[in-house]
């Protein structure tokens, strides 16, 4: 059988054997009665010599049944017995090219029935050519039957390797083009799992295959690997972790405070450097394609001209949008790529306060705000969630939080997070960034003229530190989610294979990925806060509204409100609280009503109508609760 | 972080009028557009752990809430007092320097790199010079498209320079770009 799988590949190359061969198989053509018998033993049948005969078959209008004989195996053995004489030689030729002979024979076979077609007599001809007909109309819905099961068997050729095989496997070092091999073949029966599949398999298990091959072959280990399979389709999937084996193209900054792009360009293109505007998205972008002289130690770059910086980095800045004049933080701005661009759209105005946890990192954020000419920024050096507390609270216009993060977006920048992440790093970044949003929400004014607004950004793709943080926020603080500007990434998960279910408006949040915008992994969000106080959102709409605003006060009094908040604040909330609840209360009894009355019939009119009544009775009530307060503030 | 005082002050201006002569009043007293205010306030300066920053007096303010230890940097450097008490001035105030430079020398592109990978200027590596240096007069060093690139003590005057073999130092340069990439710790 070995003989024949080579045979298989060399199927074609047999076809061209020189035409001495033939004579020798003149022998043959008595067996073809027994051969036709054999036509309809199609099983235990070598499925690669099926293919090649039947593609050849297909071409020959006469004998094809002749030649589906010979795909029999026992047509095979019974060759090898005669030929035995005739030439020992060739037995081995015969074993490795079997289809060649079995081609030459069938043409044998062709001369010698034109001369028997030529002796009979016409009606026998004409009985005969019926005759033929039916056979060649037979034999092609053989062949057809055969092309089907041909690759049904194919399909079967690759069988998920046994548990055998894999510990042999597993004993030696990995065989990596049979594991690509693989791969390859999985993918293929997955996308096409109904027709494709093998009896007896369930998709599990070849995803479980899949799994151990693309953490072997590509170096991931198996936490890693599961999420990806996870959150991607198959063939996505592929194209990711493809992705993620090539480095991103080298992006860099025009520094506005300095040049312009198009005289930086035209000075790089001097020094040799191929370049071009990155995208239509971005008009400070440059991308480097090679260069003559290194990027990064040309007397521009020294000089503070541009800054070298991935694509994605552009994104949060973007997204944040700061203006002149402005007080902005950016809680972790080494080594202060985005901190610069943060100053050179407001223009060195306003303040920057950039800090940084790590000591070792500041050296780098000075050394790039003094190159680049930065006179608005002021560094510290503080965790960030202690930052609240020393800056203020409710004094900043703008935050950028580009929180720390599993950096499993750069593994094409990182090999190691290959490996070294786990589900207990997930967990901890994710509390760090879920604290580290709640100070940066603290931070800000919510009643600034021109701001109030928080992005969040981490080089991530997983969703614990993504959407999941980000509707943490949303439960805890009285913010909401507003779009990012940034048309072209892909919306985040509203929810997630039933296990999650996040706040609706998280669609407005976007994640970038390597295989579809050519930049490393990346999510972005962009929260408004609403208002100072601390309460949590009172209108929401996720079904668990209803639990929530059943309890307000609980959850607020036990997160909320920190100890050393001062009386006006709990004062405020207290307020607020009963601001909350009445509206809750209506809003519990409506909601669940009004939804049962759309999900029956859905009219416009009626919706409107009882949104003007739920507007009025939010008036009265807020009305009655401004009464109310004073007489709430005289009695405290 | 606290104001400099008398002798602190003296040292710094001293360095700076080197190299900006009159010019140094442009520095002092030249209003600030940082800070969220809409009134321009002035720069000062100020010290932190030996390190003077030349910074808006709108973000002086609103940085008296960061404690010395966590306070980095502010504004922008202009220079370092040594243990023994000198100013020294560093490359992170060559904008600054070189906004109101009083002498100036140009670079060949030729001898560009050298000058970055921290050598002196030599004459065989000058495009052009202003008149009226003096030997120890304060020069910034520019690229033939007025980039600046370093700043250092002249050497030689100006009349000398022309007479002097191309191998002669022109400009003994105290600090250049090209240590943010070399230097960067020491920075």
């Amino acid at each position: 059988m070995g003989a024949v799988s080579l045979g298989k590949k060399r199927g074609k190359a047999s076809e061209k054997h020189p035409p001495g061969k033939k004579q020798k198989r003149d022998s043959f053509p008595a067996k073809s009665s027994r051969k036709e018998g054999i036509v309809s033993n199609l099983d235990g049948q070598n499925a690669k010599k099926k293919q090649k005969k039947v593609s050849s078959s297909s071409k020959r209008s006469k004998k094809d049944d002749i030649l589906s004989d010979s795909d029999v195996s026992d047509g095979e053995t019974e060759e090898q017995e005669d030929v035995g004489p005739d030439s020992g030689s060739d037995m081995s030729s015969d074993g490795d090219d079997p289809f060649k002979d079995h081609f030459l024979q069938g043409s044998d076979e062709e001369e010698k029935g034109s001369d028997l077609d030529s002796d009979s007599d016409v009606s026998d001809i004409e009985e005969k050519s019926r005759a033929i007909d039916k056979e060649k109309a037979r034999e092609e819905e053989d062949a057809e039957a055969e092309l089907q099961l041909n690759i049904k068997e194919e399909a079967d050729e690759f069988r998920l390797p046994t548990e055998e095989e894999l510990e042999e496997e597993a004993r030696q070092p990995p065989d990596l083009p049979s594991l690509q091999r693989r791969i390859k073949e999985i993918v293929r029966v997955l996308s096409n799992f109904k027709s494709l599949r093998q009896e007896g398999e369930t998709r599990k298990d070849y995803i479980e295959q899949l799994k151990l091959d693309l953490g072997t072959y590509y170096g991931y280990n198996d936490f890693l690997i599961e999420v990806l399979v996870e959150m991607f389709p198959v063939v996505e999937l592929m194209e990711l972790i493809e992705a993620f084996e090539k480095p991103r193209p080298i992006c860099l900054r025009t520094n506005t405070l300095k040049t312009r792009r198009r005289d930086l360009a035209g000075i790089l293109l001097n020094r040799g450097v191929n370049l071009d505007p990155l995208s239509k998205w971005s008009k400070v972008g440059l991308v480097v394609y090679d260069s003559q002289v290194p990027i990064g130690a040309t007397p521009e770059y020294m000089a503070g001209y541009y800054m070298l910086q991935s694509a994605s980095s552009f994104l949060p800045v973007m997204a944040l949008a700061p203006q002149e004049k402005e007080r902005v933080v950016d809680m972790a701005a080494a080594p202060g790529g985005k901190t610069t661009y943060i100053a050179a759209l407001m223009k060195n105005s306003g303040i920057i306060y950039a800090n940084e946890m790590k000591e070792p990192r500041l050296k780098s954020l000075t050394a790039n705000l003094n190159r680049m000419g930065v006179t608005n920024a002021i560094v510290c050096n503080y965790d960030g969630r202690e930052l609240p507390k020393v800056l203020g609270r409710n004094t900043a216009d703008r935050v950028l939080l580009d929180a720390p993060c599993s950096g499993t977006g750069v593994i094409s920048k990182d090999e190691s997070v290959k490996t070294s992440k786990d589900l207990t790093d997930i967990r901890n970044s994710s509390n760090l960034q879920k604290e580290l949003l709640l100070a940066a929400i603290d931070m800000v004014d919510a009643n600034s003229k021109s701001g109030g607004y928080i992005v969040y950004s981490t080089c991530s793709i997983m969703i614990h530190e993504n959407e999941a943080v980000i509707d943490y926020a949303l439960k805890k603080r009285n913010v909401k989610l507003v779009p990012c500007g940034l048309d072209f990434g892909r919306p985040g998960f509203v929810r997630f294979r039933g296990q999650y279910r996040f706040h609706p408006s998280l669609e407005k949040t976007r994640r970038f990925y390597p295989h579809v915008h050519n930049m490393d992994g990346f999510f972005v969000a962009k929260l408004k806060k609403m208002s100072n106080s601390m309460a949590a959102p009172t209108v929401t709409e996720t079904s668990e509204v209803v639990e929530q605003t059943s309890e307000p006060t609980a959850s607020d009094d036990e997160g909320d409100v920190p100890q050393h908040l001062g009386k006006e604040h709990t004062v405020k909330k207290n307020v607020s609280l009963k601001n909350n609840v009445p509206k809750d209360e209506k809003e519990n009894n409506r909601k669940p009503t009004r939804k049962r009355k759309d999900r029956k019939r859905f009219n416009r009119e009626e919706v409107m109508k009882s949104r003007e009544e739920k507007r009025e009775t939010l008036r009265e009530a807020y009305r009655a609760q401004k009464a109310g307060r004073k007489k709430g503030e005289s009695v405290e | 972080m606290r104001p400099l005082d008398e002798k602190e002050t003296t040292q710094v201006f001293e360095k700076l009028f080197k190299f900006t002569g009159n010019n140094l009043k442009n520095i002092v007293e030249s209003p600030s557009h940082e800070g969220p205010d809409s009134n321009p306030g002035r720069y000062c300066f100020r010290l932190n752990k030996n390190r003077v920053y030349y910074v808006s007096e709108s973000l002086v303010k609103r940085a008296t809430n960061i404690k010395r230890d966590n306070l980095v940097s502010l504004g922008t450097l202009i220079g370092k007092f040594t243990k023994n008490g000198s100013f020294h001035l560093t490359i992170q105030c060559l904008n600054l320097l070189a906004a109101n430079a009083k002498h100036k020398v140009w670079l060949k592109p030729t001898s560009e790199m050298s000058v970055l990978y921290g050598n002196n200027v030599l004459k065989g590596g000058l495009g052009r010079i202003t008149e009226n240096i003096n030997m120890g007069d304060g020069v910034v060093v520019f690229s033939m498209s007025d980039v600046p690139l370093a700043f250092g003590v002249a050497a030689r005057s100006t009349q000398d320079c022309r007479k002097m073999e191309p191998n002669a130092i022109v400009v003994i340069i105290q600090a250049d770009i090209g240590a943010y990439l070399r230097m960067e710790d020491e920075l």
